[in-house]
């Protein structure tokens, strides 16, 4: 059986975890501590993923992400390549398809730190940076810990959207999921069954492991 | 509907249900007689123009269907786990065929319903070779959408016909498959390849988009043929058969015709 599908499922779901903790870490954050109104819209929009079907998310990509699209072109224009049909395009449809799923955890876990420890700190003469990389980041690990692997199991199952936007190329589009699907269309089920059970064992033991370290709550939530 | 009655304690409940079993028994029963809807499984290639073929059945007073459309490999396998569909609609001849073997579906209700073409279509402002694909320049070519061929008659029809123009080896790392051939069709009408191979039918669509075709010369692959059964579970075979029947008639024929399907050879 060709393992190339889930090698790309993996590599996947290891840069979308990295661009969203990059990226979602600053914005839970400020989701969490913020004063801003615009606060809970934001919040709603992080959420969309959550209840939106995942190929609405791959139509808007497409159009977004195509050679004629406010994305895709100008992308086009600068390195030469489209980032429909690209590695690169899945990581940026995989990361707005994960978003909830790394910045809500996240979110949660600095809620529960709250201000007061920092504020200790900052009478202490740390600067806000510091604080926030000694202090909160550490209380919060639980939820970075969570915002990680729900993240990244969310990805490896992703289909719907990435079936929009991929195109099926083998070695590089052609994710795990997507070859489920065309090995089930093939009528090649004792490759489906394999590839199936090992994203559900996966899948299982990844939130054993969290529901374990975190006592029974995942912080995902409309 | 069954007969029996609960007992007990629980009369109020059981006389609600009853009055609702009345209640849906009567509204079945104002529709006009004979119309429980025809469910039709169908290959999403066929979607469009089913539903135009629907129209004209249900004007000659055939009823009216019910349609579900899929990958077609999708309702194969939903059919072998029980769905209830009345007529499955195919994109190839293969998983009708597997359905008669597996008993699943009679030999004697299994009919070639339409003869599709292949279409090479280019984005606006590419022109496209008087010779069609054999002459077509790869490196005019940045994206080439295809239906998989391992997956869509369309896409395999596809591929032959690369293959016998010689342009595989040159357009292959340019190809990107959609997962049947309205996905194909996508890619080229969102903008996000240059060229497609994809179904004759969708130069009739509404909504299709701008940009030279050409139908590829049916020399150079082999015939789409996409078949059509009815399945053994049936509870309306008669009204089945008469949608088949209708199928392989004049007015289904000029439609199919409109939608750029062929006429049927006699050869089958």
């Amino acid at each position: 059986m060709n393992l190339t599908p889930v090698w790309i499922s993996l590599q996947l779901a290891s840069v979308t975890v990295a661009v969203l903790l990059v990226l979602g870490t600053p914005l839970a954050w400020w989701l969490a501590m913020g004063r801003s109104r615009w606060r809970v819209p934001v919040d709603a929009l992080v959420a969309l993923p959550l209840v939106l079907p995942p190929t609405v998310l791959g139509f808007y990509m497409l159009i977004l992400l195509g050679p004629d699209g406010p994305v895709g072109g100008p992308w086009l224009a600068v390195t030469g390549n489209t980032l429909t049909f690209s590695f690169t395009g899945l990581v940026i449809t995989s990361v707005l398809y994960s978003l909830p799923f790394v910045v809500q955890p996240l979110r949660d876990a600095f809620s529960s730190v709250g201000g007061r420890p920092l504020e200790t700190a900052a009478m202490l003469g740390a600067s806000p940076r510091d604080a926030f990389l000694t202090i909160a980041c550490p209380l919060a690990r639980r939820g970075f810990v969570t915002a990680g692997v729900l993240g990244f199991a969310h990805t490896l199952g992703e289909f719907g959207a990435i079936l929009m936007v991929g195109g099926s190329i083998p070695g590089e589009t052609r994710a795990v999921a997507i070859a489920i699907f065309e090995h089930v269309e093939t009528l090649e089920y004792g490759a489906a069954h394999a590839l199936s059970a090992g994203l559900l064992v996966f899948s299982f033991v990844a939130l054993l492991g969290i529901y374990t370290l975190n006592g029974r709550r995942v912080g995902v939530s409309v | 509907m069954g007969d029996r009655t609960m007992r007990g304690p629980r009369k109020g409940r059981c006389q609600t249900l009853r009055q609702w079993l009345l209640a849906m028994a009567l509204l079945t029963a104002a529709v006009p007689a004979g119309a429980a809807p025809l469910h039709v499984a169908v290959a999403s290639n066929f979607l469009t123009p089913l539903e135009t073929l629907a129209d004209a059945f249900a004007e000659q007073g055939g009823g009216e269907l019910l349609i579900s459309a899929g990958a077609t490999g999708q309702l194969y396998t939903q059919i072998t786990n029980g769905a209830p569909y009345d007529v499955f609609l195919a994109a190839d001849q293969a998983r009708p065929q597997r359905l008669v073997d597996e008993g699943l579906a009679r030999a004697d209700r299994h009919i070639t319903y339409a003869r599709g073409q292949l279409v090479l279509w280019a984005r606006p402002g590419i022109a496209l070779p008087a010779k069609g694909l054999a002459g077509l320049r790869p490196e005019l070519v940045t994206r080439l959408a295809i239906a998989n061929p391992a997956l869509a008659p369309y896409g395999r029809a596809a591929r032959e016909a690369l293959e016998a123009t010689g342009q595989w080896a040159a357009l292959e790392d340019r190809i990107v498959q959609g997962q049947n051939v309205g996905q194909a069709f996508q890619y080229l009408a969102t903008g996000n390849v240059s060229h497609a191979l994809v179904a004759a039918s969708y130069t009739r669509h509404d909504n299709r988009p701008a940009g030279a075709h050409q139908v590829v010369d049916t020399d150079w692959h082999a015939p789409v043929r996409q078949d059509a059964v009815i399945l053994e579970r049936t509870d309306s075979p008669d009204q089945a058969l008469a949608f088949l029947a209708f199928m392989q008639g004049p007015a289904a024929t000029g439609i199919l015709q409109d939608f750029g399907y062929q006429p049927m050879d006699e050869s089958q």
